[in-house]
């Protein structure tokens, strides 16, 4: 966004906003009522949200700090990027669930070259995207608007591949079910090349997670998982290839690292911690929380929304 | 005298459960069709489209023929058929629904137009036959002119209010505790015992009638 940057009336704001520092007003810039969701742009201070409902407080889904739009803002899209630390130099990247663009901007920044698919079920979200989050689109990123499910069916029809499929379509109030089952994500893993990695943005509390974890599992095996204490989203970093990929661990400062001493740099730019994002990440062939004999989603049965009721 | 009128009323009120039973699974099976159809088609906002707009059509040719089928030779066992019918017709929705929703997909590109043929081939005849069931039973009800706008008021209160439990059983309760086949083939069974139930019924009825049609010839 350096349009943005350079608009004065945004400079101003910000050093009001500097001064005021927490005591800053919301305002809502934009508001729009789409065929799926109220959806609302709301500025405070330096930080500008795309959000889905007004009254929750879970439902701000996408976030930048117009004075550093390069930098991200929620912990969930940190985690996510996870992923890199498996699979450095994806080629083909697929994004479902759009939110304000901000994930495929900043993939974009640090993977110039890659091929970024982004796919959105609502037309006005890409909108927004496009007119308030500064998302950006050029002849490697490409936008969809389509459900998640029937892209990925007509993309295996089409025989493509991708190095890294996110999975963001998650808001806090409602989950598209079949997005959530045993058969949708076997569609996904067979979209994967074979290095492939997929990482979803899902829960972490409800009788939802054990329902969800075994789902995952009895697809891919064991995964990662990224977690954050003081959040209630969990990441889940699985691969196609039968092994879990290994971390090493021991090296946690990027720059030491042979194939990853570029993200050092990139990872400081955008403010995520990569020390901490290693600490964060656990496997599940290590430890198991959830029980065993938790039952999995399938087309036939994905209650999640009411699942996620039920415990709430 | 008395009797008789007592069993005309338990009749009535059998009717009205049938009814009741086809207001229910019509809502029931309507509400599950969107989940059937998420994995092929997604669940944007026309793939209700497609599912409201084959209930409505198929529920309107429903009436048209329950109608034109109750002026001639009407009678419970027919009824029951329909019922049994109405059953049988679910069964595909259980047993080919991933093999024409496949097909479907790898020929229509279209999500919209995809999910309506889908919709058309899977649910159309069912709820044709369980329309067919209202007008019907209007016309096994209806004894004088006189009372049919109250008979055919309190039918429609009966298999709408049957709509709307169904609704919300299914969403609230069923599709968490049961798989989508599940329900179905219980709604497909369910239909089916109701259907001969209504043609014991008729049978015995009937038995009944001449024995005491008998009874009174062999008295007079």
């Amino acid at each position: 966004m350096p349009k943005l940057l350079c608009n004065r009336r945004v400079t101003a704001l910000l050093a009001i906003s500097v001064l005021l520092t927490n005591t800053v007003l919301a305002k809502v810039i934009h508001s729009e009522r789409s065929l799926y969701r109220n959806i609302l742009v709301e500025d405070k201070g330096d930080t500008r949200c795309l959000k889905f409902n007004v009254k929750s407080n879970n439902t701000r889904q996408s976030c930048l700090f117009k004075s550093k739009p390069q930098q991200l803002v929620f912990n969930y899209t940190k985690q996510l990027l996870a992923g890199l630390l498996i699979n450095p130099k994806p080629e083909r990247i697929l994004i479902i669930g759009l939110g304000g663009g901000t994930m495929s901007n900043t993939l974009h920044q640090l993977l110039p070259d890659s091929q970024i698919d982004n796919v959105e079920i609502d037309q006005s979200v890409i909108k927004v995207a496009r007119q308030y989050f500064g998302f950006i689109e050029n002849e490697n990123i490409k936008t969809f608007s389509q459900d998640g499910r029937v892209f990925i069916k007509r993309a295996l029809l089409r025989k493509q591949a991708y190095d890294w499929i996110i999975l963001d379509a998650f808001d806090g109030d409602y989950i598209p079910e079949h997005l959530m089952t045993k058969e949708f994500l076997i569609e996904v893993k067979d979209l994967l090349t074979e290095q492939g990695i997929l990482t979803a943005n899902t829960f972490s509390s409800s009788e939802l997670y054990n329902y969800e974890s075994a789902t995952y599992k009895a697809v891919f095996g064991d995964f990662y998982q990224v977690v954050n204490k003081d959040n209630s989203n969990r990441i889940i970093l699985a691969s196609k290839s039968a092994s879990l990929p290994k971390l090493d661990k021991q090296t946690s400062s990027l720059a030491q690292h042979k194939k990853l001493s570029h993200l050092a740099e990139f990872f400081q730019v955008i403010g995520v911690d990569s020390k901490l994002l290693y600490k964060n990440m656990t496997s599940t062939d290590q430890h198991q929380d959830w029980p065993a004999a938790s039952p999995v989603l399938t087309d036939q049965f994905s209650p999640a929304n009411l699942l996620k009721i039920d415990s709430d | 005298m008395q009797t008789s009128k007592q069993a005309i009323n338990y009749l009535n009120l059998f009717i009205y459960l049938l009814a009741f039973s086809s207001g229910f699974s019509i809502m029931c099976i309507e509400l599950l069709a969107g989940r059937i159809l998420a994995p092929f088609f997604g669940s944007s906002v026309h793939i209700w489209g497609s599912i409201i707009t084959v209930f409505m059509l198929s529920l309107a040719l429903g009436y048209l023929l329950g109608g034109k089928l109750s002026t001639s030779a009407v009678s419970i066992t027919r009824y029951g058929f329909i019922f049994i019918f109405a059953g049988i017709t679910l069964i595909p929705i259980v047993t080919s629904s991933t093999w024409v929703m496949e097909n479907i997909f790898l020929a229509i590109e279209d999500s919209r137009y995809g999910s309506l043929l889908a919709s058309t081939i899977l649910f159309f005849i069912p709820t044709i036959i369980l329309g067919m069931l209202s007008p019907y039973s209007v016309r096994l009800l209806v004894k004088n002119s006189n009372e049919s706008g109250q008979v055919a008021g309190r039918l429609y209160f009966v298999s709408t209010l049957g709509s709307a439990l169904g609704t919300i059983i299914t969403s609230f309760y069923l599709v968490l505790w049961f798989n989508i086949d599940t329900i179905v083939i219980t709604v497909s069974i369910v239909l089916c015992l109701l259907g001969l139930c209504a043609i014991v019924w008729d049978k015995v009825n009937a038995r009944v009638k001449k024995a005491s049609v008998s009874g009174d010839i062999s008295h007079a």
